[in-house]
């Protein structure tokens, strides 16, 4: 300690460099290693070799462009409905909880508590083909006699956005928490109606947390895979499936890494192009 | 004139419904949520006839009294909890250190720290997994209990962090100052005073990491070799049809948490109506 008290501006690198020294090796040098290997050309039983081959990326981007785009596709919409889903519940658990509200956050958070895999698989047999949903919808005539849920794109969006949920439902919940009640109150007494106060008030100030939420959901679901092969069928693929099987069962490296690249620039880009949408000073206003 | 009443109750039913529309919609939401894990929890108590747990066969103890009763279930649990339980410990070491040196000092660097930190947590779990088989592939690194435990820790820190910052920015620092004036030296101040205070958000960390580390299956999947832990176990089972034991294990992990927060809960409901009080 003695040491320290003579060098107190070394304090902060000390207690910085275990941890950060673990995040470099393990995070930001394997970051490296995948471009590297994203470059190389050859094959799994020849070995492979570094040659600034760029044509991985456009081979990847010729033959999956359909995974590409379904990945973002299926996470948009499963970020919109799990949005939609759960913004009227942290408005109510805000504003309305009392006492309750941490007993309320602990049902948002339930599903978490559930090993995801295990979760995933109970989706499989809600909407199994003899489950009472499927017979529900088909006595409705909502779908045909031999209609299925599973193995379809429904399916895979309802598993991504149930199993996303929490990440939503929780910055939306800490942002409307903190908006301050005699806000609305104002607005109210200058004749706002409840939906004019809501629009003009509750709503922009819930931004960050709209903002926080969309992000937690989307990037996690657009390298998802696990529902497309769990809930869907070989057409509903995401690039998450393709990226996996060319890793661990086809051992084509360079074509998973470079796909592992342009996931990444396509989160990036769709990530970039929202800040745009909703303005800039929201993402990097939230701290993280 | 007789349907006048009927108008009434009409009217009334109808502003019962406006007035508490949100609040049937979130009994609504939680229902949905709920479902999923009601299913898991009931067909953990399945007796199946085949190979497939999706119909529901009939009431058994069996799968809880036998939850080992599957080759590999209970060595695949046993090395989930030895990684969740070192991981979360050297993750959360790791990040409470980061936590005080970005909240307590002002240091050239910190901007890039935050951003070092904040990474992680913005990456898709497949380049995470799949950057860090590449740096094991080309380092010729025999994937296995390590390999996992150094990726369980990696992609802990980050929550710690976290975690550990919200509470330290929070913190009165005169309580530290007040320890210093009366002698205590910096280390004796931080065992004595620092530590005791942030303890919570340590131990919320912990549970954390323990929480993510037992969950994780991608990062797991692409580093873990020729071993399985429980994420595995399942994967590999779902393939051929997950027996119940696998519904066993999951209520019993689900139990566990639940239990812990519900206490957690209720132990801060109970302090907040104690503040009311005084």
């Amino acid at each position: 300690m003695g040491f320290l008290h003579r060098n107190r501006q070394l304090t902060p690198y000390l207690l910085l460099a275990p941890g950060l020294l673990w995040l470099g090796v393990f995070f930001v040098v394997p970051l490296g290693f995948l471009a590297y290997q994203s470059l190389q050309s050859g094959n799994f039983d020849i070995g492979y070799s570094f040659s600034w081959a760029w044509g991985n990326y456009w081979t990847a981007l010729r033959d999956y462009h359909g995974e590409f785009i379904r990945s973002l596709e299926y996470a948009g919409i499963a970020t919109l409905l799990a949005l939609f889903l759960s913004y009227p519940v942290a408005y109510w658990i805000a504003f309305r909880g009392g006492r309750w509200k941490n007993l309320l956050l602990l049902f948002i958070v339930a599903p978490f508590f559930v090993t995801y895999l295990i979760r995933t698989l109970a989706w499989e047999t809600i909407l199994s083909d003899h489950g009472f949903v499927v017979r529900t919808l088909q006595q409705l005539h909502l779908l045909g006699a031999g209609g299925r849920l599973l193995a379809t794109a429904t399916a895979v969006v309802m598993g991504i956005t149930y199993n996303f949920l929490p990440f939503m439902a929780l910055p939306l919940y800490v942002s409307l928490e903190q908006i301050d009640q005699r806000l609305l109150e104002a607005a109210q007494d200058l004749y706002a109606s409840r939906w004019k106060a809501f629009v003009r008030v509750t709503l922009p100030l819930s931004l960050p947390g709209i903002v926080g939420g969309t992000l937690l959901t989307f990037i996690p679901a657009a390298g998802d895979f696990i529902n497309a092969q769990l809930l869907g069928a070989p057409q509903n693929h995401m690039i998450g499936n393709v990226i996996q099987s060319k890793f661990l069962e086809l051992t084509d490296y360079p074509a998973a890494a470079s796909m592992s690249f342009i996931l990444m620039a396509a989160i990036l880009v769709a990530v970039a192009a929202y800040a745009r949408a909703v303005g800039t000073e929201q993402l990097t206003g939230t701290p993280v | 004139m007789a349907t006048w009443p009927k108008r009434d109750l009409l009217a009334a039913a109808w502003r019962f419904v406006r007035h508490h529309v949100l609040t049937l919609y979130s009994f609504l939401f939680f229902a949905y949520l709920l479902l999923p894990i009601a299913i898991v929890v009931a067909f953990s108590f399945n007796h199946p006839t085949g190979n497939f747990n999706y119909t529901w066969q009939g009431f058994t103890w069996d799968n809880w009294k036998y939850w080992d009763g599957v080759p590999g279930i209970r060595s695949a649990v046993v090395l989930s909890l030895e990684i969740a339980l070192l991981a979360s410990l050297v993750a959360t070491i790791l990040g409470t250190l980061i936590a005080l040196a970005l909240v307590r000092y002002g240091f050239r660097g910190r901007g890039a720290t935050n951003i070092l930190i904040f990474l992680p947590l913005s990456t898709p779990e497949i380049v995470l997994g799949a950057s860090l088989l590449t740096l094991f592939l080309n380092l010729n690194v025999v994937f296995g209990f390590w390999t996992i435990l150094i990726a369980h820790v990696m992609f802990c820190i980050s929550f710690a962090v976290v975690t550990v910052k919200a509470r330290l920015i929070g913190f009165d620092r005169h309580l530290e100052e007040a320890a210093m004036d009366l002698g205590a030296n910096e280390w004796a101040t931080f065992r004595k005073v620092t530590l005791p205070l942030i303890a919570p958000a340590i131990l919320a960390a912990l549970l954390l990491c323990f929480a993510i580390s037992i969950d994780d299956f991608v990062v797991t999947y692409f580093n873990s070799g020729s071993l399985t832990t429980f994420p595995l176990f399942v994967w590999g089972a779902a393939r051929v049809g997950a027996p119940p034991q696998v519904n066993v294990i999951g209520t019993a992990i689900f139990a566990v948490a639940v239990i812990g927060m519900l206490v957690n809960v209720l132990v801060q409901m109970r302090r907040q109506r104690v503040a009311a009080a005084a």
